[in-house]
C-alpha cells in the first residue's frame, strides 16, 4: 500500500539528530568552512558513541548471520516486515548534511572502506577489520575508500595501481597513486583506521583483475602527500595517498583473488563494488538535498524577514518572480527527496535499486546544485556575502553533482538500465 | 512506514485499465483527435471500469472502502497514458460528482451520487473556467447574487465538457456580497442558461466543450453545493489539481516509452540513434523526470486520503508536473525528428494534449 508516512519509531532518533545538527554542527558551519583541515572536535566526540554503537550492531548481526550459515540455521523469521534500517540512515544524513555537510562527511567514520568490508568481507575480516569502528568508548577511527587515480576518474578500469603477490612472504605488494581520498588522511594518519584501495592484479584482464585491498594505518610505504584544498565541503578531508612497495597481508583482500578472463563471475569484485554504489548513491543524493533544504529554508526566512511570504494560491498574473522560483525549488527539492526515499526504501525491502539509486543521486545532485545557486541569485548581495550561509551552501551543493558517480556517469547508467543496453551497446 | 507499492486490489484496476487504454483507447485515439469525436462505445467500455463508483461509499450506491485520491490517481495515470481526451471524456461526470462527494449536503450526496453507480454513464458536468487569460479561479468573474431564498447566476464560462448533453451541471460563481466561490447546481433548461459553441481547442479535440452562458440563472438556496454552509471549494480545486496531474503523468510516461522504443529501433549513422548519447541520456533525464512527477502526485492523493490540507502539496505536484509533462512529450516530438511532428505519429498529439494540463484548472505556473 502506497505509504509516504515516517516509521514512527524512527522519530526520537531523528528528533536527537536534528538537534545535534541545529545546536552543534550549525554554529560551527562558517567557522570549519574559513578553518580549512581543521577537526570538528566537539562534533567528532560526540557523533563517535552513535555511529560506533550502530556498527556494533551491524557486527553482531554479521556475526549470527555466520553462525547460523555454520550450524543450518534458519534465520529468524522478520515478523515486523522491512527494516527501516536505510531509511532511519537516509533521514539521518539529510538532516546532518541540513547542519554542515562538512563536518558530517568526517562523521561517517568507517564510512566507505567499512562498506566495502561489510559488502564482500569474510566474517574473519570484519572482526579484523571493523571491530575498531565498533567500540563506542574507544578513540575515534576512519575508514576510507581510494579508487580514483589522476588518469582514473569516471573511468574506473583504468586504474594502473598495482597489487603484486610475493609468494615469499605471502604478502600483496601495492604500488601506484591514488587521490580524491575522502577522509584518507584521517584513516592513516590520525587514527587506527584503514583505506580500502583498488588496485589491479592483472591489467591485461580489465575489470576482472580489479581487487579491493584494506591497507591499514603505520603500513610502511604508504603516505598521505596532500590534502586538498577544495571549492566546498572545506571539513571533509580529501587527500592523495602514494603506496610505494606498500606490503600488507594476503589475506587483506576483499573477496576472490581469482582472476579469469570471459568469465563473467570473474568480475565479482568489480560488481561487488557498483553494488556498494547502490547504496552510496541514496545516501549522496540525501546529503545534496540537507543542503539544497537548508539553503531554501533560510532563503525563505530571509525572504519573510523582508516581508515575503510565498503565498500558494496567487493567481499567476500576481505571482512575483520569488514567489515563483521558490514553489518551484520546493518542487524540485521535494521530487528529489521523493525519488531518494524510494532508493532507499527499496533496499530497507531488499529490492534491486541500481536503477532508482542512480537516478536519485542524477536528480538530486542537479536540482540541488541549482536551487542553492539559486538561492545566492535571491537574496543578491547578502547571498553573495561570507556572512551568511548561502555561498557557503552553494559550494558545499556542487560535490553531490560530482562525487560518487558524476551526474553524467548516472545518467549513463539510468540510460543503460531503461534502454537495456550492456556498456558495449551504449558505450560511455 | 514508507512504501511505493500499490495494493494488490490496485495492481488489479491498473492492469485491468491498461488492458482498455491499449485495446480499446489506443486504437481509436488518433482517428478520435482527428475528427474531434470519440466513439461512443470506447467511452462506454470506459466508464464501466467502474473507477468512480469505486471512490463513493456504499451508503451512496458506490463500493469505495476508503478514502480513494490514491486509487484516483492510479487509475487516472493509467487511463491518460491510453489518451488523455477520451479519459477526461470517460471521466468527465466526476466534474459533478467529486464535488458533491467532498462538499455536498447529506440530501445533495443522497440524491445526486447514486446516479454515478449506474451502468449508464451520467450526462453531468461542470463549468468552471472563464474566457480571460488572467483567469483567476479563485475570483471568477461569474456572480452568485442572493434573493429570499433564491439565487441568481450571471457570466460567461467556456472549456466546459459535454454541455450540450449535460442534463446537470455545477456552475463555479463569486457570491456578490462576499466574493466566496461557490459551486451551483443547475439543471438542463434552465432559463437563461446557453449552451454556446463548441471550443476550438489545440488539443484534446476527442472532448467536446462549450461556452455557456449565464443570464439571470435562477437557482433554488438548496442548489448550492454544501447547502448554507456553501462549497469547501479549495478541498476540490486541490482534489482536481491532483486529478489533472495524475493524467499529465500517464501522458508523459506514453511519450516515454514511446520515444524510447522509437529510439531504439531508428537506425542512423547505421546504428539505433538510442545508442547515441545526446538522445540516450535525454530519455535518461525524462524516465527521471516521470517518476519524479509520478511521486509528487502520488504523495499529494496520500495526504488527501490522510485528511491533510494539501494546498500546498497539491500545487506543487501540480507545477511538477506540468513541467515534467512538458519536458517529456517535448522530448518525445524531439527524438522522433521530423516523425514526431507528422500527425500519424502519436508523439505530437501527447504534446498537444500535455501543453492543456496547465489551463483546465485554471491555475497556468509553467
Amino acid at each position: 500500500m502506497i505509504d509516504f508516512s515516517l516509521p514512527e519509531k524512527l522519530k526520537p532518533q531523528l528528533q536527537m539528530t536534528e538537534m545535534v545538527a541545529k545546536q552543534m554542527m550549525r554554529p560551527k558551519a562558517r567557522y570549519y568552512d574559513e578553518h580549512e583541515h581543521e577537526r570538528p572536535v566537539e562534533f567528532i566526540k560526540f557523533f563517535w558513541p552513535i555511529m560506533a554503537g550502530m556498527q556494533k550492531a551491524s557486527l553482531e548481526r554479521a556475526r549470527r548471520k555466520a553462525e547460523q550459515a555454520k550450524t543450518g540455521e534458519k534465520p529468524e523469521k522478520e515478523k515486523k516486515g522491512p527494516s527501516t534500517y536505510f531509511i532511519g540512515l537516509m533521514h539521518m544524513v539529510e538532516i546532518l548534511s541540513w547542519g554542515d555537510v562538512g563536518q558530517y562527511l568526517i562523521g561517517m567514520f568507517g564510512g566507505l572502506g567499512a562498506t566495502a568490508v561489510e559488502a564482500v568481507g569474510t566474517l574473519e575480516q570484519k572482526e579484523r577489520f571493523l571491530s575498531r569502528f565498533a567500540d563506542p568508548k574507544a578513540e575515534p577511527a576512519w575508514g576510507a575508500m581510494a579508487m580514483t587515480e589522476p588518469g582514473a576518474g569516471s573511468d574506473t578500469s583504468a586504474i594502473s595501481t598495482t597489487a603484486v603477490l610475493d609468494e615469499e612472504t605471502n604478502e600483496w605488494v601495492l604500488n601506484g597513486e591514488k587521490i580524491f581520498c575522502t577522509n584518507g588522511g584521517l584513516a592513516l594518519n590520525e587514527s587506527n583506521g584503514f583505506v580500502v584501495v583498488w588496485a589491479t592484479v592483472d591489467k591485461s584482464a580489465g575489470r576482472a583483475g580489479m581487487k579491493p585491498f584494506v591497507v591499514e594505518a603505520g603500513t610502511p610505504g604508504v603516505k598521505v602527500t596532500k590534502a586538498e584544498i577544495k571549492h566546498g565541503i572545506r571539513a571533509s578531508d580529501t587527500v592523495s595517498i602514494v603506496l610505494d612497495n606498500a606490503r600488507i597481508p594476503y589475506d587483506n583482500i576483499l573477496g576472490s583473488p581469482e582472476v579469469r578472463k570471459r568469465d563473467p563471475k570473474s568480475t565479482k569484485g568489480f560488481k561487488g563494488a557498483m553494488k556498494t554504489f547502490d547504496a552510496s548513491r541514496p545516501i549522496v543524493a540525501a546529503t545534496a538535498i540537507g543542503v539544497a533544504r537548508a539553503a531554501l529554508e533560510l532563503t525563505k526566512e530571509k525572504l519573510a524577514e523582508a516581508g515575503i511570504t510565498i503565498r500558494y494560491d496567487a493567481p499567476p498574473d500576481e505571482l512575483t518572480a520569488i514567489e515563483r522560483d521558490i514553489i518551484d525549488m520546493e518542487a524540485e527539492l521535494r521530487a528529489s527527496w521523493l525519488l531518494t526515499l524510494r532508493a532507499g526504501s527499496m533496499m530497507d525491502y531488499g529490492e534491486p535499486n541500481a536503477l532508482e539509486s542512480s537516478m536519485c543521486k542524477a536528480k538530486a545532485g542537479q536540482s540541488s546544485t541549482h536551487i542553492c545557486q539559486k538561492c545566492v541569485e535571491i537574496l543578491g548581495p547578502m547571498g553573495y556575502s561570507r556572512e551568511w550561509l548561502i555561498e557557503k551552501l552553494m559550494r558545499d551543493s556542487k560535490i553531490a553533482d560530482i562525487y560518487e558517480g558524476t551526474h553524467e556517469i548516472n545518467q549513463l547508467i539510468v540510460a543503460r538500465r531503461i534502454l537495456g543496453y550492456s556498456s558495449r551497446e551504449l558505450p560511455a | 512506514m514508507y512504501s511505493f507499492t500499490p495494493t494488490e486490489e490496485q495492481q488489479m484496476l491498473i492492469e485491468a485499465i491498461h488492458r482498455y487504454a491499449e485495446n480499446d483507447v489506443r486504437k481509436i485515439a488518433h482517428e478520435a483527435d482527428e475528427n474531434s469525436e470519440a466513439p461512443d462505445a470506447v467511452i462506454a467500455k470506459g466508464w464501466e471500469l467502474g473507477v468512480l463508483p469505486g471512490l463513493i461509499p456504499e451508503e451512496y450506491g458506490g463500493y469505495a472502502e476508503g478514502p480513494g485520491a490514491i486509487t484516483g490517481v492510479l487509475a487516472l495515470e493509467e487511463m491518460a497514458w491510453g489518451d488523455m481526451a477520451i479519459t477526461l471524456k470517460v471521466w468527465t461526470p466526476a466534474l459533478f460528482a467529486l464535488p458533491i462527494l467532498i462538499s455536498g449536503t447529506e440530501e445533495q450526496k443522497k440524491q445526486y451520487l447514486p446516479l454515478f453507480c449506474d451502468i449508464d454513464r451520467p450526462p453531468m458536468t461542470a463549468a468552471l473556467i472563464e474566457p480571460n487569460p488572467l483567469f483567476d479561479p479563485w475570483r471568477p468573474a461569474t456572480t452568485a447574487t442572493r434573493h429570499n431564498g433564491t439565487i441568481t447566476l450571471t457570466g460567461e464560462k467556456t472549456y466546459v465538457p459535454l454541455a450540450a448533453e449535460a442534463e446537470r451541471l455545477i456552475v463555479y460563481a463569486s457570491d456578490s456580497e462576499t466574493g466566496k466561490v461557490d459551486g451551483y447546481i443547475v439543471e438542463k433548461g434552465a432559463e437563461g442558461l446557453e449552451i454556446g459553441e463548441r471550443n476550438l481547442l489545440m488539443g484534446i479535440r476527442a472532448l467536446p466543450t462549450y461556452d455557456v452562458r449565464l443570464s439571470e440563472v435562477t437557482v433554488s438556496a438548496e442548489n448550492r453545493v454544501g447547502g448554507e454552509e456553501g462549497t469547501d471549494y479549495a478541498a476540490i480545486l486541490n482534489r482536481s489539481r491532483i486529478a489533472i496531474a495524475a493524467m499529465g503523468v500517464g501522458v508523459a510516461r506514453a511519450s516515454f516509452e514511446y520515444a524510447r522504443d522509437y529510439a531504439k529501433q531508428r537506425v542512423q549513422f547505421g546504428v539505433p540513434i538510442a545508442t547515441k548519447q545526446a538522445i540516450a541520456f535525454r530519455l535518461a533525464d525524462v524516465a527521471i523526470e516521470v517518476d519524479a512527477a509520478r511521486l509528487m502526485v502520488w504523495e499529494a492523493a496520500w495526504k488527501v486520503d490522510q485528511g491533510e490540507d494539501v494546498t500546498q502539496a497539491a500545487t506543487l505536484a501540480r507545477h511538477y508536473v506540468n513541467k515534467a509533462a512538458m519536458f517529456a512529450t517535448d522530448s518525445g516530438v524531439q527524438i522522433l525528428g521530423g516523425y514526431g511532428y507528422i500527425r500519424e505519429y502519436p508523439v505530437e498529439r501527447w504534446l498537444r494534449n500535455a501543453r492543456g494540463l496547465a489551463t483546465f484548472d485554471g491555475l497556468a505556473l509553467v
